[in-house]
Formats: structure tokens, C-alpha cells, sequence
């Protein structure tokens, strides 16, 4: 916008003249240094509840001391939970010394304890890891899924990836914005809905689609979005999944391909074998 | 030919090609980020990055082909992208290798566009402390500084926030960089990220004198590198010394330069009626100081302080020798029990500072090596890293910035050890390459003589091999160990004993060994130095020194090793090299020493201690058993009084000095340290 006003601006002026300053564009709707706010600061309190502490526990047990973070990544989110059941599989998986492995586990689980995660949750897990405070920023900073500033009791992330985009991810966006009168990277004032722009979350085939909290809302149409935003207004739970009738990523209409009956063994083999 | 495990850049060296880089540095870790340093492998589909591909046999690989050059050159159009074109008003400008590098490597014209519509990337600023600037859009996120941070200076404050394009180098949360090591960022830099503070704005390198010298602000004589401009010192910088420092500098050696520019004594005073220091001219002050001098006869003491030079203390010691004084004296104390002094190796660090990175065991006792000596520190630190030391303390807990196993502050846990009641005497018995490292401050205390040969016990029994030192002492200031070479007392006991002590000569003494009411009422003080601290507070009369910028002068280090400093500035006002006013007193008083140059001084020296003019050599020391054997007949007891240290934190580490007090960037320091432990993070 304001490139533009400067392009405008130079037909007037003298050549060679910057008339305008323009400033970098911003690339994410998140800030990677920390404000102190209200809400987020060092003495938000932050404890894990009982509950979670045991499960901390749980996850300390299966990493032993030490810092192989390349084990940190294909444990986020509900992988986690999937894993937690197997304790004893894992624990044979991971040598010994490598129990920084267990940040994500541990920050995913302060996050859904505490609904975001504030720089005092950082710091729990930093002291739970013995680990020095700003590792734990790095990690939570880099991944996108760690929100660091208060969000909603809905989460509203909509996929704008090429796929989406191409199928009508920015009507859904529009819609979502009109609907609930908020900005990407905005929250409602009574706290229900936060919406971010998010990138490709695998579910290309049933563009485009939309993820409210661990729930995927796909084959989206702007109906379907202010429906689903209405249920979720009154209280109700949206069923998650594909909206167009599919089950899950078959075609949609019919098949195009492998209509005829399967073969059966021995086909295309030669005849002499 | 080269071993294994040996990467390509740095195969590459050896036979005398250099590869361009950015992150790679060869006292970090490899990060292989900024892949400036990719080469052409014969066979090799793509380019590889030559900092972190160990070298295979029979590979050919081309530094300088068409595909090594373009793939240079469109890493160099990557980092410009968003770098910002401010060269003319950075301060790495002329020596940022960002800038070498485009110049040798980069594509001769610009294809970015992008000015005109989103505009370059841009990062705020950090504010990390009172030494380091930081322009964060200039940074090319190498990573060298989060790399220094954690495994060198063991402060993980630093790191990478966000990814991608957001990435930013910071410390997410507002926090100081509190470092005793963090200027050493500032070199670390390959572009105008992170600068020095102090020194912004206000020289360039081109127009910059730069003359080699040695830091006396601790004991372990650093190389560095004063640059002056306009005979005024306008930063300082280390130099690459693998036997001492490696490349690294303490913040107080590198940034209290500027304590050199205050408080100094520029013209000679003496005290009148009126009981007020009053200029006066060098004759008046010479001929006052040696009638003085002369009725005193051999009731004559000299202090000499911290940052004496050896060449001011064989002439001081050759005057008061001329006039039938024997009282010369350092301001630290050592215990004289035993062989004392008499044996080098009981007040030197025997073993060296680079061995101490071998060692497999270090046991520091009542000594805080991060404040006392950080590049010591750092070399500990090094092989508790990368050698998995174990290192022990015997003394008050201090944070070392590794795990140490702290044994005690009792002294008597030394013969508890020595008699295998202790734990800790299996795993010193086991070592292969023990230290033991006594502070001297520790050795200060009335009980130091048991305290060094409970120490020197120990150090027999281990099962180190011959020519593996075991006993170290780590001295705290740059003359102490050129001064007991000369054969100085250390310790002012000798004066105190003096019943009938006319005049005392403090060369540089300014740590209050002697308060003004203990000294004789009729006792004339005489303070010769560079600055105006204690010393010159109580003095009749004050003779202006030069500062170890400013003149040529020899400094022994703690491992024994002589070093010089050349001149980079000149003394300011009237004063003079210590050495030389010595030497025109003597002719004042009538007791002619016999040396006018620079080099019949050093002529003396030899004569005194050989060593003493070996530059760059470190003379070793021997006669263990001898000093084991002699403090066997000391018969000086163990107090129970638990070892105290007066360094104990980061703010106690700045200002240690007479330079170091008078410099305001030490003062910032403190300040900054004292917030940010008000700070929650």
C-alpha cells in the first residue's frame, strides 16, 4: 500500500527523491521478541496441575538426562499422547542422556493446561529441564503451533496454502473475519474465538479447510464456515471432518479410476511361471 | 595426509587455500549455516559445504571452479538481500568481512528490486548491556555469538528466535549479555552486528595505529593490540596467543581503556603548608624527593603495586640497595614459610595456562578463576567441555558457569584429603593430569604457608607423570611474579617491622596495605604511579608514571613467562617511564645508577634473572621435592576460619584496579549487572 502510494508519489516529485519511507512488511502475525503485557509476563502464575504433573513425570521418566533435540520433533502435539501409552517402546528407543528431548512434550502439554503459553510456562519447563531459559524460547518460538499470546477457547486457523487458496481459502478467511468481526491474529472480545493464517496442514486433498483447536474442518464452503462458527457460538460441537458429504480423502462424486473388479493373483504374470 | 575427520576447509588450510566463510570459526563449534564455504566435489551432484564435510580419500575438490564461484556468489546475493547498505555509517566498516567477501566473491552488480516494493527485512535492536552495540539488521545469523556464548563463555542467554525470514539472534526476553568475556562477540562478528559500544563512531580502522602489547589488568598477560589514534588509545583488542590467551580477552581488559584517560597523574606534586598537593616542576619535585631521601639514609621502604614493571622495580630495588635498604616489598602477601619465595615453582602457575585444558582433573582451591583470571576460566571451562574434566573447589561457592564438585570453604579438607579420609583423595589418586590450582589470595591468610604446603602434599601424591606440574598458583595481579623474581618481600611486613621508617616509596601501590594512621607522622610518602587512587592520596610527593600503554616495559605472567608492551601512546603531561625517573632521582640523591638506556636496564635484569628479557618464553620451575621437603618444617597450623574470596560475583569483577576504577565503562558494567539482577529474567 504504501509502495504504491510512493510509486504514485514519484510522478509528482522529482525523480530519485524518496518521498515516502517505507518499512519492511511484517511476515507473521507473531512477535519473536517478548513484551511484557498484562496477561504475559514473568509472574503469570503457572503451575501444572496434578494431573499434568504426573504426566510430567511420565515424560521425564522416559527421557533420560542430556540433549538430543533432534528427538524433539516427531514428538509434537498428540503424537505425544500416542507415545505416552508406550512408555516402555520408547524408553527402548531413546538411549541414555536425553532428557531436553522432552521440551515440546512438556510445552504442548502447559499449553493445553493453560489454553496458550505465557512466558512463565517457558520458564516452568526450563526449571523442570534444568535447562537454560532461552533454549526453551527457541523452541517455542520457532514452532507455530505454541501460541504465545493469549488466544481463544476456539482456535481458528485457516490453511492459505497454494491448494486452499486455489479451492477458496480466502472467502472462508473473509468469512471468518466478517463473522466474528476479528483480524488474523485477533481474538472476540468475550474470548471464544483467536483466528491465525496458517500453512499447509496436510489435508490438501479436502481443500479448503480450517483447524479449530485439534479439530480439522474440511471441504469448507462460506455456508459451512458460518455454520460451523454458529455451533460453536451456541455451545454445540461442530462435527470435525469433511463437509461435502465425503468420509474422508476419496474422491469426491465417483471414482475415476480402479473401477473394474480387482484382478485376481496371477495377473499379467506370464503363463509359463 | 591429513587425519581423519579432518574437514575440507580445514584440509584446505593446510595446503594454503582459503575458503571463504561466515559462520565457521575454528574455536566453535560447526554450525555449517551461512554456506559461504561451499566447494566443488568431482562426482558430487551439488556443491558441499566444505566447514562440515570431513575430507574422503582421493577426492578432488575445486575451491576455485565456475560452479564453486557461482555457488559463492549467490550466497553473497542471499546475505545482501537483506542486508542493509550502511556501510558508510557502520563501525565494522574496513574490517567486516562481509564487505571483504562481497568484494572477492560477490557478483559485480545488484539485481535486487525489491527497495521499491516490500523494502528490506529489518529487526530491532537489543539491548544487551553497556559494551555491546547491536544493529540486528546487520546480522547474517552465523550464530558465532550464540555458539561463544554457550561454549565458551557458558552464559546460554543468546539465541535464535523465531524462523525463517523472522528469525532474529537475541535473548527473546530483555536481558544483559553479563559476560566477563562477552566483548569477544564484538571480534566474533563478521558484520557490523554486534559492535563495540564504547568505540562507536569514533575511529575508523584505516586510520588506526596498531601497536602489539600485553594486558596487566590480570596476571595471565593476554596478548592484545592497543590501536591509538592521535596518541590517544581508542580501543583494544586481543591477539592471538594459543600458549596464553587463544583469542579471547576479559571485558576489563578490553574495554577499561578509557581509565587510562582519567583520573591520571599528568604533572609531579608536592604537599605544602597548607597540607594540599601543589604542582610543581620536575626539578623541584626530584630535588624535595631526594634531600628527603638522603637524610633518611637506609630508613627507606618501597611498596611497589600491580602494575609495576619489572624494569621500574630492578631500579627501584638497585636505589634502595644503593642506600642500605633492604626493605622492598610487593603489596600482595605470600607465606614465607618454608622455602617461600626462595623456589619459583611455589608462586608460579608451573604448568601453564594451555595444559590446563588437558587436565582430567582440576582442583581450584580458594580461588575464583572467572573473575581472577576469566581467560584461565574459559580454559578450564574448555576442558571441562571438550576433555570432560572434573573440576573441584575448595572455597567459597562461586558460579563458575560449570558443574564443579564443591568440597568444602574449610582449609583443613586439605589434610583430610592428603590423609585419604576425604572421598575426593580416590579421584585424585586415580587422575592421570591433576591440577591443583591455589588462589594467591588464599595464600594471603596468616595460615597461607600450611595452606600451600598441604597443597604441595597432595600434589606429590597424585600419579601424574614427570613433567606433568600438578601444584599451580594463580597469581591476581601482572608484577607480582617479576617482582618476586627481582626479590622483592611480598607482603609490606618488612616495613612494618621498620621501627624508624623515614620515607616510603610506593610505586604504584594503591590497595591500602597500610592505612594513613599506621604509617609514622614524620614519615614522608613518596607515590609514584599513573594514577590518582589511594596512593597518591596519602603522598608528600607524587612523581607522574607512565600507564603500561605507554611505555616499553617487561611483565612476567602468572605461568612465568616474560612478555614486553611497546609504546602506543605517550605518557600524558609530564609524566615520564617509571624506570627512568627512578633513574633521574638516583642522580638527584647522588647515588648514580649506573644505566641510561632502555637496554642497559634490561642488561641489569639479565643480570638479576636471565629470564626476565627471554620474550614470549616461559621459564619453567622446578625443586618440587625440595619445597615439599622445606614446608614440612614450617610449623604453621591450619586456622578453622573457612576460605573468603573478595571476588564473588560479576559486579565484583569490573573495578578491581586503580585503571579499572577510573574507567566509566567499568562503572556502567557494575550498574548494568546490579539491574539485571533486579530483573526477572
Amino acid at each position: 500500500m504504501l509502495s504504491n502510494l510512493k510509486t504514485v508519489a514519484r510522478f509528482f516529485g522529482r525523480p530519485n527523491v524518496r518521498l515516502l519511507q517505507t518499512t519492511a512488511t511484517q511476515q507473521s502475525d507473531a512477535l519473536f521478541v517478548h513484551r511484557d503485557t498484562k496477561e504475559d509476563n514473568p509472574d503469570t502464575p503457572f503451575e501444572f496441575n496434578s494431573e499434568n504433573l504426573q504426566r510430567v513425570n511420565a515424560i521425564l521418566a522416559i527421557y533420560p538426562e542430556g540433549h538430543k533435540r533432534a528427538a524433539m520433533i516427531p514428538l509434537l502435539d498428540l503424537a505425544f499422547f500416542f507415545l505416552f501409552k508406550r512408555v516402555n517402546a520408547i524408553l527402548a528407543i531413546y538411549p541414555e542422556g536425553h532428557k531436553r528431548a522432552a521440551m515440546i512434550p512438556l510445552l504442548d502439554l502447559a499449553q493445553r493446561q493453560h489454553g496458550w503459553l505465557p512466558l512463565s510456562a517457558m520458564h516452568k519447563v526450563a526449571e523442570i529441564l534444568k535447562l537454560p531459559r532461552m533454549r526453551v524460547y527457541e523452541v517455542a518460538t520457532f514452532y507455530t503451533m505454541f501460541l504465545r499470546q493469549p488466544t481463544g477457547k476456539y482456535h481458528v486457523g485457516v490453511c492459505t496454502t497454494t491448494p486452499c487458496w486455489l479451492r477458496g481459502s480466502d472467502q472462508v478467511l473473509n468469512t471468518i473475519r466478517s463473522e466474528l468481526k476479528i483480524d488474523v491474529g485477533g481474538m472476540t472480545e468475550d474470548r471464544l474465538f483467536s483466528l491465525s493464517e496458517l500453512e499447509c496442514l496436510g489435508a490438501c486433498v479436502n481443500a479448503p479447510m480450517m483447524s479449530i483447536n485439534d479439530d480439522y474442518y474440511e471441504d469448507l464452503t462460506i455456508e459451512d464456515t458460518k455454520e460451523i462458527l454458529a455451533d460453536l457460538k451456541a455451545g454445540k460441537k461442530p462435527r470435525a471432518g469433511p463437509r461435502s458429504g465425503r468420509f474422508a480423502a476419496e474422491p469426491a462424486g465417483e471414482l475415476t479410476s480402479l473401477k473394474g473388479v480387482p484382478p485376481g493373483p496371477g495377473f499379467g504374470v506370464r503363463a509359463d511361471l | 595426509m591429513v587425519e581423519p575427520g579432518t574437514t575440507v576447509l580445514q584440509a584446505a588450510a593446510l595446503v594454503g587455500v582459503e575458503i571463504p566463510r561466515f559462520c565457521y570459526h575454528e574455536r566453535l563449534a560447526v554450525a555449517g549455516n551461512c554456506r559461504m564455504c561451499l566447494v566443488e566435489v568431482e562426482k558430487s551432484p551439488k556443491p558441499v559445504a566444505a566447514c562440515a564435510m570431513p575430507v574422503m580419500k582421493g577426492w578432488r575438490v575445486k575451491t576455485n571452479s565456475p560452479l564453486t564461484r557461482k555457488a559463492r556468489e549467490g550466497v553473497m546475493e542471499f546475505l545482501l538481500v537483506n542486508h542493509p547498505l550502511d556501510c558508510p555509517i557502520c563501525d565494522q566498516g574496513g574490517e567486516c568481512d562481509l564487505q571483504d567477501q562481497s568484494m572477492a566473491f560477490g557478483s559485480d552488480r545488484s539485481r535486487f528490486t525489491d527497495i521499491d516494493f516490500e523494502g528490506k527485512r529489518a529487526v530491532e535492536d537489543k539491548d544487551i548491556g553497556p559494551l555491546i552495540k547491536t544493529i540486528m539488521t546487520r546480522c547474517i545469523h552465523c550464530t558465532r555469538c550464540i555458539r561463544f556464548a554457550s561454549e565458551v563463555a557458558g552464559i546460554d542467554d543468546l539465541g535464535t528466535t523465531g524462523r525463517g525470514t523472522d528469525m532474529q539472534i537475541g535473548t527473546y526476553v530483555e536481558k544483559f549479555f553479563m559476560s566477563e568475556l562477552s566483548g569477544n562477540v564484538i571480534d566474533l562478528c563478521p558484520v557490523g552486528a554486534l559492535t563495540s559500544k564504547p568505540y562507536s563512531f569514533t575511529a575508523r580502522p584505516w586510520e588506526i595505529r596498531k601497536i602489539d602489547s600485553i594486558d596487566v589488568l590480570d596476571a595471565l598477560g593476554s596478548n592484545i593490540v592497543v590501536s591509538t589514534r592521535t596518541n590517544e588509545v581508542m580501543r583494544i583488542l586481543p591477539r592471538v596467543n594459543e600458549e596464553i590467551n587463544e583469542e579471547w580477552i576479559s571485558d576489563k581488559s578490553r574495554f577499561s581503556y578509557d581509565g587510562l584517560k582519567r583520573q591520571r597523574l599528568v604533572t609531579p606534586m608536592l604537599r605544602n603548608s597548607a597540607c594540599e598537593l601543589k604542582p610543581v616542576d620536575w626539578e623541584a619535585a626530584l630535588l624535595t624527593v631526594a634531600k628527603v631521601i638522603k637524610n633518611a639514609g637506609s630508613s627507606i621502604g618501597a611498596i611497589a603495586g600491580g602494575f609495576a614493571d619489572a624494569e621500574a622495580l630492578v631500579a627501584l630495588k638497585d636505589l634502595l640497595n644503593k642506600l642500605g635498604s633492604e626493605a622492598l616489598c610487593t603489596e600482595y602477601t605470600f607465606p614465607m614459610d618454608g622455602s617461600g619465595t626462595d623456589l619459583r615453582s611455589n608462586y608460579l602457575l608451573n604448568n601453564g595456562i594451555a595444559k590446563v585444558e588437558e587436565a582430567d582433573l582440576v582442583l581450584l582451591i580458594g580461588t575464583n578463576p572467572r573473575f581472577e583470571a576469566p581467560i584461565l576460566n574459559a580454559r578450564i571451562r574448555k576442558g571441562y567441555i571438550h576433555n570432560e574434566s572434573e573440576i573441584a573447589l575448595i572455597g567459597p561457592k562461586v558460579d563458575l558457569r560449570y558443574e564443579y564438585d564443591h568440597i568444602g570453604t574449610d582449609p583443613q579438607i586439605l589434610q583430610d584429603i592428603a590423609s585419604g579420609k576425604h572421598p575426593f583423595a580416590q579421584q585424585l589418586q586415580k587422575a592421570k593430569k591433576p591440577i591443583i590450582i591455589v588462589g594467591s589470595e588464599t595464600l594471603e591468610r596468616p595460615d597461607g604457608g600450611a595452606i600451600l604446603a598441604a597443597a604441595q602434599t597432595l600434589a606429590s601424591k597424585t600419579a601424574a607423570a614427570p613433567g606433568w606440574k600438578v601444584i599451580n598458583v594463580l597469581q591476581k595481579v601482572a608484577s607480582q611474579v617479576a617482582a618476586l623474581d627481582i626479590g622483592y618481600a611480598p607482603g609490606a611486613s618488612k616495613i612494618r617491622e621498620m621501627k624508624n621508617l623515614k620515607v616510603l616509596f610506593l610505586l604504584g601501590a594503591d590497595e591500602k596495605v597500610f592505612e594513613k594512621t599506621e604509617i609514622p607522622k614524620d614519615c614522608f610518602i613518596i607515590y609514584q604511579g599513573h594514577h590518582g587512587d589511594y596512593g597518591a592520596c596519602i603522598a608528600d610527593a607524587v612523581l607522574p608514571g607512565a600507564a603500561y600503554t605507554e611505555k616499553q616495559a617487561t611483565y612476567v605472567n602468572t605461568e612465568g613467562r616474560a612478555q614486553q608492551t611497546l609504546v602506543a601512546v605517550s605518557p600524558p603531561g609530564q609524566a615520564r617511564e617509571d624506570w627512568k625517573i627512578i633513574r633521574a632521582l638516583s642522580e638527584f640523591i647522588g647515588a648514580k645508577l649506573p644505566y641510561d638506556t632502555l637496554d642497559e636496564v634490561r642488561d641489569r635484569l639479565e643480570d638479576v634473572a636471565p629470564h626476565l628479557t627471554r620474550y614470549g618464553y616461559s621459564e619453567d620451575a622446578n625443586y618440587f621435592k625440595q619445597a615439599l621437603e622445606l614446608s614440612k618444617k614450617s610449623g604453621v597450623k591450619m586456622d578453622k576460619t573457612s576460605l573468603s574470596l573478595n571476588q564473588l560475583e560479576l559486579e565484583d569483577f569490573f573495578m578491581t584496579d586503580t585503571i579499572s576504577r577510573a574507567s566509566p565503562t567499568m562503572a556502567k558494567c557494575i550498574q548494568a549487572v546490579k539491574k539485571q539482577k533486579e530483573s526477572k529474567y
